[in-house]
C-alpha cells in the first residue's frame, strides 16, 4: 500500500507538467495563458483560482496597476475611492509597502517566470505554429521587461535558464535589462507573424512598436539617445497594414477589433474574457453622477471612481476637439475633494457599445467586449514627430508636420485645427499626446521622458496632495523595489532615495 | 443464645443520580466485612446485615456512598457519577488508560458536564469547559461552525484546526460544502465524553496531524441488562439580544439635509433627489423570534447477551435571521458484543445523518445595518420583486428610477433573504467496526482492527430568484441565477495495532504497534448560469485525493505503581509531498511520578493526590489545505470566462501552478510539565499545566522571491512561531451528601504567541505579511504577522486625541519622525495587541439538592481585542454615494456623533478592549423519581443560553473570531424547555 503514496492528479483539469504538452492546440493554450497575464486574474472567470495573491484579485490585474501606475500618478487621472494607499498615486507619496506597486511588480515578474517556462517547453520545436509561439513568449517577456525597465528600472532578472524552485534571482541594471530586451526584440523579429496575421496575437509590428518605445526613453533609462533607432522601427510600422481611423472613437469601443489603428490589443470578451481588471475596471470607474451607465457605455454597472484634473481638460480646445470626450453635467472642473465623484470632470472616452451605438452580440451586465489598445498608430505618428524633435535621423520635420496634422485632422474634422511648422515644439508633443492619448497608459512615462513628472516645473491639481499641486522628490520618477520583494530575494537593493 | 446476633434484612434499588435508572451490577457491602451482594439488572438488591452496619455502594465511575442502616429496612441510594475518580477510564489514541496512569496533558468531559441546551454543534458542548480549549462559535446561524483552538494553535498558513477522532476514526477536516460545520452532523445528545489530548505526548501517537491538538469524540454504547428508553424533547425559543445602535429615518434625513445645507461634497441636490421618507428599522425587519424543536429517542441494553444502543434525534432549528434553519434527522446504532469467552470483542458504530439546512444570505445581516432607513421595504416596481432597490437612471423629474438598471453596491436586506433559495441536503454516513481479539497463544497480547468509513454528500442549491440586484452584476439579463452544486468527500480507514500488556510485580507493562492508512477523496461540482438560462457562467468540477500512511508505537511502563513512563514512536508517510520528504519521525517521551503513592506523603494526609508530568514530543502538520498537490508541477486549464481571444475563437489557458517540490512536513516541539492535585479526599481536585511549543518550518503562504516560481506566494515551509502558556484547573466539591451536591470549577488559560521567524532572508527591515482583510475599500488589511510579535497583531496608525478626548481626524503620531504625510509612511503604523485573549477562565458549577438541580456555564475572556469594523466604516462621506447611480447607506449613533468625514480605517481607535464575561448557560432542572409508576421517570429543565454578556466593547457581541468585527450573524439568547422520559 506504501505505493499509494505517489499520487497523480485525478482532476482531469490538472495535468502534471512532464504531460501537458501534446499537440499543437495544447501549445496554444500555454501561450494564450501568457496572453492572458495581461488580460485576466486568474483561470476563472471573472474571480478565482488567481494567479496572485496578497491583493484583491480584481486589483491585482496585470492592466489595472499598470493603468494605475501610469495614469493616476499624473494630471490625467484622479479616483475617488478608500482602497489601502491607491490615493499615494495623485499625491506621489506612495512607499515600499504600497500594495498597488507591489502588484504591479509581482505581475511583470510573473508574466516572465510563466513566459521563461513556455519559452524552455517550446525552445528549439521547428513545427513552424510553435515556433511562432516561442516568438510571442519572448515578445510578451519583453514587453513585462520594458514595463519593468520603465517603472523600476533594476528589477529581478530570470530567463529560461532558470528553473522554477525557491531561489534567489539576480538584479539587473536598467542599462542591462535594457540591452536585453532591445536584443531579444531584434532576435525574435523574423519569428514574429507579419502585422495582422490574426488579431490578439503579437506581430511584427507590435515588437516595432515596442522597440520605438524603448528607444525614445532611451535617455531616460541608459542615458543615451536612440531616437534614430526609433526612427528606423516607426518607419517600419508606417510600411503595415495600418491607418488612422476615421472615428477617434473606433479604438476605445466594444467593436475596436476592427479599428484600422490597431496595432496590439489586450482583448476581454463580455462572456470569454472577463475579469474586475482591465477594461471592466476602466470602463466602470469611469461612470457615476448623472451619466447613465446602460444608454451611454452599454453596461448595467457603475463604479463612480476615475476623473480628470483640470490641467488635462484646459488642454483642449473643448468646442472643436473631438478627442475632448468629458462629462461635465455634475461635475465641477476643480477638485476640492479627490473622494467626491462630482469634484472633476468625468471621461466617456471607453464604452462598451460599438461605434454606432448599437450594443454588441456578447454584451453582458458588466463584462465588455472593448479592447485595450496598446499600441495604435495614432502612438506611432506621435513618436515619430517627437523623435525628429529630439534630433533623431533618418525622417523628416515634414514628414513629422503632417504625422502629426492627420491626428489634428480627425480630431478636428477638418484642417481648422492643423498647426504650422513654427508650432511643432516638443512641448507641443506633451500637450498633444495628452490630447490623443490620455488615459491610455502612457502618461508617466511621457511625463518622465519631458522631466516634469517629479519636481515642481509642472505642477497640476493634487499633485503632492494639494489642491493646486506642489513640487515633488525626483527620484520618484521610478517607483520603489516593494518591500516584500526585499524581505523575500536578499540579492536586491532599493531604488536610490527610498 | 443463636440470635445473639440481632440481624436485619435491608433491600431497595441503587439509581444513577442524574439519568436515575437502575445501576446494575454494583457492590453492596457491609463495611468491615466481607458480607456483600451486587445488584440486579435494574439495581435492586437485599442483603442481610448485622445491627449497627454500615452499607458501602461502589461501581467504577461512580462516588462510594456510605450509609447507616440505623433500623431501615428499605434502603435505595441515588449514586453520583465521579469524574475524579482516578480509576476513571480515559479513551486515548488506539487505546485507554487509567486516569492515574496519565503522563500527558489530557482532559475530558463526560455527558454530565457537558453545557446544557446545545441542539445542533457538538462543539458547543465544550464551550468554556477545558483549559487552553478556546471554542468561538463563529455565528449564531443555526449549525454555525465554531473555531477551535487548543493551546492557541502552532500554524499560520496551515490549519490550525485539531484533529478530530469520532469512536477511532480521524475525519477528515475539510469542511464539505452545504455543511458550515462538520461535527454537526454528529447528535449531540449521541456523546458520551470528549477527551482532549493537548501535549505532544499525548498527541504524537496521531504524528502528523497532531499539532494543534486532538480530540476524540465517543459516543454512547450499548449496555448490558433490560433494555431502557428514554425520550428527550427540548423546545426553544431564540431571540436577538441587541440591534446594533443606527440612525433611524428621521435622525437620518436631519443628518443629511443638515450636510447638504452645510454645502457637503457630493450631497448635493440630485442626492436629495433619492432620500425617502419612511423610518425604516431594517434591522427588525430581518430578524425574527425562532422557535426549535428536538426529539431524541433512544433504547439501549441487550438481546441475547448483545448489548445494543439505537437512537433517533430530530432537529429543526430556526434561525433568528429569517429564512435561516436546520432541520437533521440522525440515527445512531451501536452494538459491541462479544465471542469466545469475551476473546473476541466486536464494537460496531454507525451514524447516519441527513441534515437539510437553510443558509440565507448572511450578508443581510450588514445591510441592515447600512441600508438607508428613509427607504422603504417595498417599492412600486416591476423587475425588483416588489421590493425597494435603488437603480441606477433617474426619470426625467431628477428622481431614482425604480425600474432602471440595478445598482449592484446595495441590497435591501429583506430582498437579499426573500429572493435567495440557498438550501443543501447532506447525508453522512459514519461506520466503524473494531476488532480486538486476544490472542490464545500469549496471555496479555491482543490485536485489533478497526474498518472504518466516512462519507458525506451534499445536494446544494443557491439561486438568486428574478429581481435580485445583487447578481446583477455578475450575469446577462435580470432574472438571477440558478446555482447547483454536490459535492462527496469520502474517506476509508484502516488500523490495525498489537498490544502486549503483563504485569509483573513491580512492574507493568504496555506495548503497542501498528499500521495505518486513510485516504481521503473530495469531490464535487458547481453548475451555475443565469436565470434565463442563456448563459453558463460556471461548469466546474474538482476531484482530488491523499494518503497517509503511519507505523506507531507505544510503551507505558509503570514501576511499583508511582513512576511512570511512555514512550512513542510515528511515523507518518503523506501524499502531499514526495521523495525524502515524504516520511516524517515524530517521537514523544512522558514520565510522571505519583508523588502521592510515596511512603512519606503518608504523614501529609490532606494530600490525596499529587503527581507530576513532565513531557517532550514532536509532532507534525501536513494540512496544505489549499492544495493537496503542492509538490508537484501541476498545469491548470482555466474554466468559464477565462480564456483569450486569437482570431475569431477563444482558447482556454492552461497555467503551471506555483509549487515547492521540497515541501515537507511543518514540525512542532511541545515541552509540557504537569502537577495533578487533590486535597481533603479530593474534594478540591485539579491540575497545573506549563508548556512551550515551537512551531519549525511553518508551512506558510509567503512572498517569494518575483520570478523564482509561478506566483507572488508559495506554499512553503518557512518560518517559526512559539506558543508559551499556563493552564490552572480547579474543581471543588463543597458539599458532597446523597442528596446535596455541590461541583464548582474553574479553569484558567494563559496564552502567549510570537512568531520568531518569517522569512528565508533574515531581512530585519521586513514588515511582515499583511492579514486581516477588513470591509470599507478592497484589499485593506488590519493585522500584520511580523518577527518578534504575536501572529495577527493589530498593525495600525496611533490616533491624536483632542482635548474634549475625541479622536482627531486624519491626526496620527508620526513615529518615524519623517517628513512627509503620517499615513503615507506604512511605517508610521505600528503593532497593537491581538485578537488572541491574554486570559481565558471558565466557570461552571452544579448543585443537587434533592430534586431539584442547578448550573451554570461562564467565561472571562481578558485582554482580547478587536477590530470594530462597523465603527471605522461610518463616516460621513460614506453616507451618499455615487457608485450605481448613488446611493444611501445608514451609520452607526456613535459613528454620527464621531463625525469623521473620510474613514480612518487605519486608526488605533478602532482597535477596542474586548474583555468579556459570558453567561453561557444556566439551567435549573427538577426530577420526578415516580411519573404514574416506579418504572417512569421525567427530568424536567429550563435553560438559558447565552443569559447575558459583560463588557465595554462598543459592538453587539465581544466574541468575535479572527478579531475583525464585521456583522456576523448575531448569536440570539435562547429560551429552552427540556423535559426527559426515561423508563
Amino acid at each position: 500500500c506504501l505505493g499509494d503514496l505517489e499520487v497523480e492528479p485525478i482532476d482531469s483539469n490538472l495535468i502534471t507538467s512532464a504531460n501537458v504538452y501534446k499537440t499543437t492546440a495544447d501549445y496554444k493554450k500555454g501561450l494564450a495563458k501568457l496572453y492572458a497575464t495581461f488580460a485576466l486574474s486568474g483561470q476563472q472567470g471573472p474571480a478565482g483560482q488567481p494567479d496572485i495573491a496578497g491583493i484583491d484579485e480584481g486589483f491585482g490585474n496585470y492592466l489595472r496597476q499598470y493603468w494605475n501606475c501610469q495614469e493616476l500618478t499624473t494630471e490625467e487621472a484622479v479616483i475617488s475611492w478608500n482602497d489601502a494607499t491607491i490615493k499615494d498615486f495623485h499625491a506621489q507619496t506612495w512607499s515600499p509597502t504600497d500594495v498597488f506597486i507591489g502588484a504591479i511588480y509581482s505581475r511583470i515578474m510573473y508574466t516572465v517566470a510563466l513566459s521563461n517556462e513556455f519559452i524552455r517547453a517550446t525552445d528549439g520545436n521547428s513545427d513552424p505554429d510553435i515556433s511562432k509561439f516561442h516568438a510571442e513568449a519572448r515578445f510578451l517577456r519583453a514587453l513585462a521587461y520594458g514595463h519593468a525597465i520603465d517603472m523600476f528600472g533594476n528589477p529581478s532578472f530570470v530567463t529560461e535558464a532558470d528553473l522554477p524552485g525557491a531561489f534567489f534571482p539576480e538584479q539587473i541594471s536598467r542599462a542591462d535589462l535594457f540591452a536585453y530586451v532591445e536584443s531579444e526584440l531584434i532576435a525574435i523579429e523574423s519569428d514574429l507573424g507579419d502585422p495582422k496575421f490574426e488579431y490578439g496575437r503579437a506581430d511584427k509590428a507590435a515588437a516595432w512598436m515596442l522597440l520605438a518605445k524603448l528607444y525614445l526613453n532611451a535617455e531616460v533609462y541608459i542615458g543615451e539617445p536612440k531616437f534614430t533607432e526609433a526612427i528606423t522601427v516607426l518607419t517600419k510600422v508606417f510600411g503595415g497594414p495600418y491607418s488612422i481611423s476615421d472615428d477617434y472613437r473606433h479604438n476605445f469601443v466594444a467593436d475596436n477589433n476592427t479599428s484600422p489603428e490597431l496595432i496590439f490589443p489586450i482583448t476581454y470578451d463580455g462572456n470569454n474574457t472577463q475579469s474586475f481588471g482591465g477594461m471592466v475596471y476602466l470602463i466602470h470607474a469611469q461612470i457615476g453622477g448623472t451619466m447613465s451607465a446602460s444608454e451611454m457605455f452599454g453596461t448595467g454597472d457603475a463604479w463612480a471612481g476615475l476623473r480628470t484634473t483640470s490641467a488635462l481638460v484646459n488642454k483642449f480646445d473643448l468646442d472643436n476637439d473631438a478627442r475632448a470626450l468629458f462629462w461635465t453635467d455634475g461635475q465641477s472642473l476643480e477638485i476640492n475633494d479627490i473622494g467626491v465623484f462630482s469634484d472633476g470632470y468625468a471621461i466617456t472616452k471607453f464604452r462598451n457599445r460599438k461605434l454606432d451605438g448599437s450594443l454588441s452580440e456578447s454584451n453582458h451586465n458588466v463584462h465588455v467586449d472593448t479592447d485595450w489598445p496598446m499600441f495604435r498608430l495614432a502612438d506611432a505618428n506621435l513618436m515619430y514627430a517627437e523623435a525628429v524633435l529630439r534630433g533623431g535621423t533618418g525622417g523628416s520635420r515634414a514628414e513629422a508636420l503632417s504625422l502629426v496634422n492627420e491626428l489634428r485632422e480627425r480630431a478636428y474634422g477638418d484642417a481648422s485645427g492643423n498647426i504650422t511648422d513654427a508650432e511643432l515644439t516638443l512641448d507641443f508633443i506633451l500637450d498633444e499626446r495628452a490630447r490623443e492619448l490620455f488615459w491610455e497608459g502612457h502618461r508617466r512615462t511621457d511625463l518622465v521622458r519631458f522631466g516634469v513628472f517629479t519636481g515642481g516645473s509642472y505642477l497640476w491639481p493634487w499633485k503632492g496632495n494639494v489642491k493646486e499641486g506642489r513640487a515633488t522628490e525626483t527620484h520618484r520618477d521610478l517607483f520603489p523595489i516593494p518591500s516584500a520583494e526585499l524581505g523575500a530575494n536578499p540579492n536586491l537593493e532599493q531604488n536610490d532615495d527610498y | 443464645c443463636a440470635t445473639l446476633w440481632a440481624q436485619q434484612s435491608v433491600s431497595g434499588q441503587v439509581k444513577d443520580a442524574d439519568e436515575g435508572f437502575g445501576l446494575p451490577g454494583v457492590t453492596v457491602l457491609e463495611k468491615g466485612t466481607n458480607n456483600g451482594t451486587i445488584t440486579d439488572v435494574d439495581g435492586y438488591y437485599t442483603i442481610t446485615v448485622a445491627e449497627g452496619a454500615v452499607l458501602t455502594f461502589s461501581f467504577v465511575g461512580y462516588q462510594t456512598p456510605e450509609v447507616a442502616v440505623g433500623n431501615r429496612t428499605n434502603i435505595s441510594v441515588n449514586m453520583e457519577t465521579d469524574l475524579t475518580e482516578l480509576s476513571e477510564i480515559v479513551v486515548i489514541g488506539y487505546g485507554q488508560v487509567q486516569k492515574s496512569d496519565l503522563t500527558g496533558a489530557v482532559a475530558s468531559v463526560q455527558a454530565k458536564d457537558f453545557n446544557k441546551g446545545v441542539l445542533t454543534s457538538p462543539q458547543d458542548l465544550l464551550v468554556g469547559r477545558i483549559a487552553g480549549v478556546q471554542v468561538t462559535t463563529n455565528s449564531g446561524a443555526p449549525g454555525s461552525a465554531a473555531t477551535i483552538r487548543i493551546r492557541g494553535g502552532s500554524s499560520l498558513s496551515a490549519s490550525n484546526d485539531p484533529l478530530i477522532v469520532i469512536d477511532g476514526f480521524p475525519v477528515d477536516n475539510t469542511t464539505i460544502s452545504g455543511l458550515s460545520n462538520p461535527l454537526s452532523t454528529i447528535n449531540p445528545s449521541d456523546i458520551e465524553s470528549f477527551t482532549v489530548l493537548k501535549d505532544a505526548s499525548a498527541t504524537a501517537i496521531y504524528g502528523a496531524r497532531a499539532s494543534n491538538g486532538v480530540i476524540i469524540v465517543t459516543t454512547k454504547k450499548g449496555q448490558s441488562g433490560k433494555p431502557k428508553f428514554s425520550v428527550s424533547s427540548r423546545t426553544s425559543v431564540s431571540t436577538p439580544i441587541a440591534y446594533v445602535d443606527v440612525l433611524d429615518g428621521d435622525e437620518y434625513r436631519t443628518l443629511v439635509n443638515g450636510l447638504h445645507e452645510e454645502g457637503f461634497s457630493g450631497i448635493n441636490d440630485a442626492a436629495l433627489n433619492r432620500l425617502g421618507t419612511e423610518n425604516t428599522n431594517w434591522q427588525k425587519e430581518i430578524y425574527q423570534t425562532a422557535i426549535s424543536q428536538d426529539v431524541n429517542v433512544n433504547a439501549s441494553g441487550a438481546i441475547k447477551d448483545i448489548p445494543f444502543r439505537v437512537s433517533y434525534g430530530y432537529t429543526d432549528q430556526e434561525g433568528i435571521l429569517k429564512t435561516t434553519y436546520m432541520k437533521r434527522h440522525s440515527i445512531s446504532v451501536n452494538t459491541n458484543p462479544s465471542f469466545f469467552n469475551d476473546q473476541l470483542k466486536v464494537n460496531l458504530n454507525v451514524k447516519e445523518t441527513l441534515a437539510n439546512t437553510g443558509f440565507g444570505d448572511q450578508g443581510a445581516v450588514g445591510a441592515a445595518v447600512n441600508f438607508d432607513p428613509t427607504q422603504s421595504v417595498y417599492a412600486d416596481n416591476t423587475k425588483y420583486g416588489g421590493y425597494f432597490a435603488w437603480t441606477t437612471e433617474n426619470l426625467p423629474d431628477g428622481t431614482m428610477d425604480p425600474d432602471g438598471p440595478a445598482n449592484t453596491f446595495s441590497s435591501n436586506p429583506v430582498a437579499l433573504l426573500k429572493l435567495r433559495n440557498n438550501v443543501a441536503d447532506v447525508n453522512r454516513l459514519i461506520g466503524n467496526i473494531q476488532f480486538d481479539y486476544a490472542l490464545p497463544f500469549l496471555p496479555g497480547l491482543s490485536a485489533n482492527l478497526n474498518l472504518g468509513m466516512d462519507r458525506s454528500n451534499t445536494d446544494g442549491i443557491d439561486d438568486a430568484l428574478p429581481g435580485s440586484t445583487w447578481t446583477y452584476r455578475d450575469y446577462t439579463g435580470e432574472n438571477g441565477r440558478l446555482l447547483d452544486y454536490d459535492a462527496t468527500n469520502s474517506s476509508e480507514l484502516l488500523d490495525f495495532y498489537l498490544k502486549y500488556k503483563k504485569d509483573f510485580t513491580d512492574h507493568q507493562l504496555e506495548l503497542t504497534g501498528g499500521y495505518s492508512y486513510q485516504h481521503f477523496q473530495r469531490e464535487g461540482s458547481t453548475f451555475n448560469r443565469n436565470g434565463d438560462q442563456t448563459q453558463v457562467v460556471e461548469d466546474s468540477r474538482y476531484i482530488n485525493e491523499n494518503f497517509l500512511i503511519s507505523f506507531f508505537g507505544r510503551l507505558n511502563y509503570i514501576f511499583k505503581n508511582k513512576y511512570l513512563l511512555t514512550a512513542t514512536l510515528r511515523n507518518d508517510g503523506s501524499s502531499r509531498f514526495t521523495g525524502e520528504n515524504r516520511w516524517g519521525l515524530f517521537p514523544a517521551l512522558a514520565a510522571g511520578w505519583k508523588i502521592s503513592e510515596e511512603g512519606f506523603m503518608s504523614a501529609v494526609p490532606v494530600v490525596s493526590n499529587l503527581k507530576l508530568r513532565l513531557g517532550y514530543g514532536v509532532t507534525g502538520q501536513q494540512d496544505v489545505t489549499s492544495n493537496q498537490y503542492p509538490a508537484l508541477p501541476i498545469y491548470r486549464e482555466s474554466i468559464g470566462g477565462a480564456s483569450y481571444q486569437f482570431g475569431d475563437t477563444f482558447v482556454n489557458t492552461l497555467r503551471p501552478d506555483p509549487y515547492d517540490a521540497n515541501i515537507k512536513w511543518e514540525e512542532t516541539t511541545t515541552y509540557n510539565v504537569g502537577v495533578d492535585y487533590g486535597f481533603f479526599d479530593d474534594r478540591v481536585y485539579g491540575s497545573v499545566e506549563l508548556y512551550k511549543r515551537e512551531t519549525r518550518d511553518l508551512i506558510n503562504n509567503i512572498p517569494i522571491a518575483a520570478g523564482s516560481n509561478f506566483s507572488n506566494f508559495l506554499i512553503t515551509n518557512v518560518g517559526n512561531l512559539e506558543n508559551e502558556g499556563v493552564e490552572v484547573t480547579l474543581n471543588v466539591r463543597p458539599v458532597l451528601k446523597p442528596d446535596f451536591t455541590w461541583n464548582i470549577g474553574v479553569n484558567f488559560t494563559h496564552n502567549t504567541n510570537q512568531i520568531t521567524k518569517l522569512t528565508k532572508t533574515d531581512d530585519p527591515d521586513y514588515q511582515g505579511v499583511a492579514v486581516g482583510a477588513i470591509s470599507g475599500g478592497v484589499g485593506n488589511m488590519i493585522q500584520i504577522h511580523t518577527v518578534g510579535y504575536p501572529a495577527n497583531s493589530f498593525y495600525v496608525f496611533q490616533q491624536v486625541y483632542g482635548t474634549d478626548g475625541q479622536p482627531l481626524e486624519g491626526l496620527y503620531v508620526n513615529r518615524t519622525g519623517e517628513t512627509g504625510a503620517v499615513t503615507s509612511n506604512e511605517l508610521n503604523k505600528y503593532h497593537y495587541y491581538s485578537p488572541a485573549p491574554e486570559v481565558l477562565m471558565g466557570f461552571n458549577s452544579r448543585v443537587a439538592y434533592k430534586q431539584f438541580d442547578f448550573s451554570f456555564s461562564s467565561r472571562l475572556s481578558l485582554n482580547n481585542y478587536v477590530y470594530n469594523n462597523l465603527q471605522s466604516g461610518g463616516v460621513l462621506s460614506g453616507l451618499y454615494t455615487t457608485s450605481g447611480g448613488g446611493y444611501f447607506n445608514n451609520i452607526t449613533a456613535s459613528a454620527a456623533n464621531r463625525g469623521f468625514t473620510n474613514p480612518q480605517y487605519w486608526s488605533d481607535t478602532f482597535v477596542e478592549n474586548a474583555s468579556f464575561f459570558k453567561m453561557d448557560n444556566i439551567s435549573l432542572g427538577y426530577s420526578l423519581d415516580k411519573l404514574f409508576t416506579d418504572a417512569i421517570k421525567l427530568h424536567v429543565s429550563l435553560t438559558v443560553q447565552n443569559a447575558f454578556i459583560i463588557t465595554n466593547y462598543d459592538g453587539l457581541d465581544p466574541e468575535v473570531s479572527g478579531g475583525i468585527d464585521n456583522n456576523i450573524y448575531p448569536r440570539p439568547r435562547t429560551f429552552l424547555l427540556g423535559l426527559n422520559l426515561s423508563f
